[in-house]
């Protein structure tokens, strides 16, 4: 069966903000869509529901995932039903080393039914996982003793999150914005490490309002978003267009959604 | 022993070590309470010298004369009356694992003792209640002139050299509790270490308290002679039991030129103990003194590891953990007083607070007049997880020299949200999310304990966090 991550009619309040207002997307298995949009477009905040953050309350619409529904999970759940969020921001996790997140982190993921104080894959199994993935992505061995995110530099983060997906191998990917606020040589280098993770298993979402991601990792199709729903959607051509050009057309395509993201960026500011 | 009244607060399933060892077979056990008889029993009973039963009621008189101290923890609830002061539970030295009696064994694999036996063969000590039931020593230290025994031992084969050192640092009067240790002291650690012998692996004691209402007042005595050095290691679990039950040690340290020696402490009493300890060491001359102190359980616990630099070139460390829940206060710190010039002292704390526990810091960097180019540098972390939960910070700074460099950060954080869920988003439970938190933050301390410890202590945690969240 191929899997199939399903979002209807979705909306979700940021406290009592109305951020996403309707978005209805479905991904497959094996395909690759962009997501695009301008600041305060809804990108991330879909990005957040669909983990599971506590602070983004689904109001209506549903997500599922090969027929659960997600709503009501937490994200720990939602994670050991196979999605994976990559961090625009990753989180620094003081005193807690790489390897032993991973390794926790993966024996829950691959045991969802596992509780806290059950065994953990087996140490000489996951070492030699560990190190064969940190091989492919070209990470120093010395990572994994690092304690999570602390120190840091932008793309060592984002490589961090690359080797994550990579360990935790889900049925949908998110990636938030994975290209930002890195150099070429960086941003070269997570495309080519997601690159060698995609395939026919696994489905994705590169969030960006850049199209660098997207010249290594080429979608079948491209959305983009304002205020709050996706307003197009079409195929690689889409994504080119807006890099070439900018939002101006798309804003005058759609200038109810337009106003109405302007309204929550005067809010939110 | 009465094991009727199961105490409401704390299930016996909520602690992992609170089984209750059928052990009767106590060979003697004081009656309940405390006055100059029993001071006098338990003297004769160890066929004490005569020195030592003036000792004891010189320092009962003390007990009886200072008054409760009045800051710190609540003490009203202490009933120093309806307490046992000494027994012993197996008449005989044991030399050998198969020699110890079985129930006492028993209550050893529980905690996983054999393992330590196993790895630090020989060098293994064991206190089960009063007296060390379980002792040997690594020939090849005793052939280096290392003695490590119980303090017991050490005043009968050892008469000179104990008495030399025996109530120096801590003298009775210093305090309450010291007082009290000092009259009705038993088992406990004795060390010594020769001018320039190294031993370069840890000796270790456990100890227990598993009789209610039974009072543990052991007395560790450790002199480290020039450009000696040591580690020792203590780990302290009790069973859970209804009553009040009182810890209230003294550890005197001497560390002379050159001199190392770290201390490790992880202490896990049950819900019901008080926890009431005097710690000091003296640094000479370019000596290093460490104290590593893990603070879990007990309902209070006051104690603040001092280090008197004595001599200049000494150094002071302590590193202190503290994990306070349900009905539980650590009031903990360290304590450096900077006798000499050109001595330095770090103190790192770092403390837990959830489901309504109160940790606090407290402690004390003292530098004498004259006792010029000092340096301090004083680290308090707290990390509070729920809103019922508090931390206090007491840091007292008294300088009476100018010349010196004093350093205090204190931070207060909670769990961020997002870190939960970071973590969660990976799969991880909320339970395991917060405690690989913990565990983080006080990662820094744990990587400087022996492995074995470092692990229980982890685990330990994890324990703690259980059912703490939601």
């Amino acid at each position: 069966m191929t899997s199939l991550l399903k979002i209807e009619n979705l909306h979700v309040n940021v406290e009592e903000t109305p951020i996403l207002k309707g978005v209805n997307l479905e991904v497959k298995a094996g395909e690759i869509h962009a997501l695009m949009g301008e600041n305060g477009s809804g990108k991330s905040t879909l990005a957040y529901a669909l983990a599971g953050h506590p602070k983004y309350t689904i109001t209506e619409g549903t997500v599922e995932l090969d027929g659960a529904n997600l709503n009501e999970l937490d994200p720990s759940e939602r994670a050991r039903l196979g999605l994976f969020l990559a961090f625009q921001y990753p989180v620094t996790i003081p005193g807690v080393k790489v390897a032993d997140f991973l390794r926790h982190a993966i024996s829950n993921i691959r045991n969802p039914d596992r509780k806290e104080g059950e065994g953990l894959v087996p140490m000489r199994e996951f070492r030699k996982e560990l190190k064969e993935q940190m091989g492919s992505l070209d990470m120093k061995t010395e990572f994994a003793r690092r304690y999570l995110n602390e120190g840091f530099s932008g793309g060592e983060k984002k490589r961090m999150e690359i080797l994550q997906l990579a360990m935790l191998k889900p049925k949908f990917a998110i990636l938030d914005e994975t290209d930002s606020g890195l150099d070429s040589d960086a941003v070269r280098f997570v495309s080519e490490g997601l690159t060698k993770l995609t395939g026919p298993e696994m489905g994705v979402m590169i969030i960006t309002h850049h199209e660098r991601l997207l010249q290594y990792n080429i979608p079948q199709y491209a959305h983009v978003m304002m205020g709050g729903r996706i307003v197009e959607t079409g195929d690689v051509s889409l994504a080119e267009e807006i890099h070439n050009e900018g939002y101006t057309a798309l804003r005058e395509r759609h200038p109810e959604a337009a106003a109405e993201q302007e309204q929550v960026e005067a809010v939110t500011q | 022993m009465a094991t009727d009244s199961p105490n409401k607060d704390v299930g016996v399933g909520d602690y992992q070590y609170g089984f209750h060892d059928q052990t009767d077979t106590y060979t003697f056990k004081s009656r309940k309470g405390l006055d100059e008889e029993i001071v006098r029993q338990i003297s004769e009973l160890k066929k004490e010298p005569q020195w030592m039963t003036d000792f004891r009621l010189e320092a009962f008189r003390i007990f009886e004369e200072k008054p409760m101290p009045n800051w710190g923890g609540d003490l009203s609830q202490l009933d120093f009356q309806d307490i046992y002061y000494y027994m012993r539970a197996s008449d005989n030295q044991e030399r050998d694992w198969d020699d110890v009696p079985e129930d006492i064994r028993k209550t050893y694999d529980r905690l996983g003792i054999p393992e330590a036996e196993k790895k630090y063969l020989a060098g293994v000590k064991a206190q089960y209640e009063s007296e060390v039931v379980y002792g040997s020593l690594q020939e090849d230290l005793a052939k280096q002139g290392v003695i490590f025994t119980d303090t017991d031992s050490a005043m009968r084969d050892h008469p000179e050299l104990f008495r030399e050192y025996f109530g120096t640092v801590i003298p009775s009067n210093d305090n309450k509790f010291a007082a009290l240790n000092s009259a009705v002291w038993s088992g406990g650690s004795f060390i010594y270490v020769p001018p320039g012998v190294q031993i370069d692996f840890p000796l270790q004691a456990y100890f227990r308290i598993n009789t209610e209402n039974m009072g543990q007042f052991e007395r560790t005595l450790i002199i480290v002679d020039e450009g000696a050095s040591v580690h020792y290691v203590e780990g302290c679990t009790a069973p859970t039991y209804s009553s009040e039950s009182l810890h209230s040690a003294v550890v005197e340290i001497i560390v002379k030129k050159n001199a190392r020696c770290r201390y490790t402490t992880i202490q896990n009493w049950s819900n019901n103990v008080y926890n009431l300890v005097t710690k000091r060491a003296m640094a000479y001359r370019d000596s290093l003194m460490e104290w590593v102190d893990g603070n879990l359980g007990s309902r209070l616990t006051m104690k603040y590891p001092a280090i008197y630099l004595m001599e200049p070139g000494a150094r002071g460390e302590t590193l202190s953990i503290a994990f306070a829940s349900d009905g539980q206060h650590q009031d903990a710190g360290a304590k450096m007083v900077h006798c000499a010039p050109h001595t330095s002292s770090r103190i790192i704390s770092k403390s837990i607070s959830k489901n309504g526990g109160r940790s606090s810091y407290r402690g004390l960097v003292k530098v004498d007049k004259n006792a010029k180019d000092c340096k301090s540098n004083v680290v308090c972390d707290a990390l509070i997880l729920d809103p019922e939960s508090r931390s206090d910070t007491y840091p007292y700074i008294e300088v009476d020299e100018e010349n010196v460099v004093i350093e205090h950060e204190a931070s207060v954080s909670k769990i961020a949200e997002e870190q939960l869920f970071y973590l969660m988003s990976r799969g991880l439970s909320e339970v395991e999310a917060s405690s690989m938190i913990v565990t983080g933050f006080i990662e820094p301390l744990v990587k400087e304990l022996p492995m074995e410890y470092a692990v229980e202590m982890n685990r330990l945690i994890e324990l703690q966090m259980e059912g703490s969240v939601g």
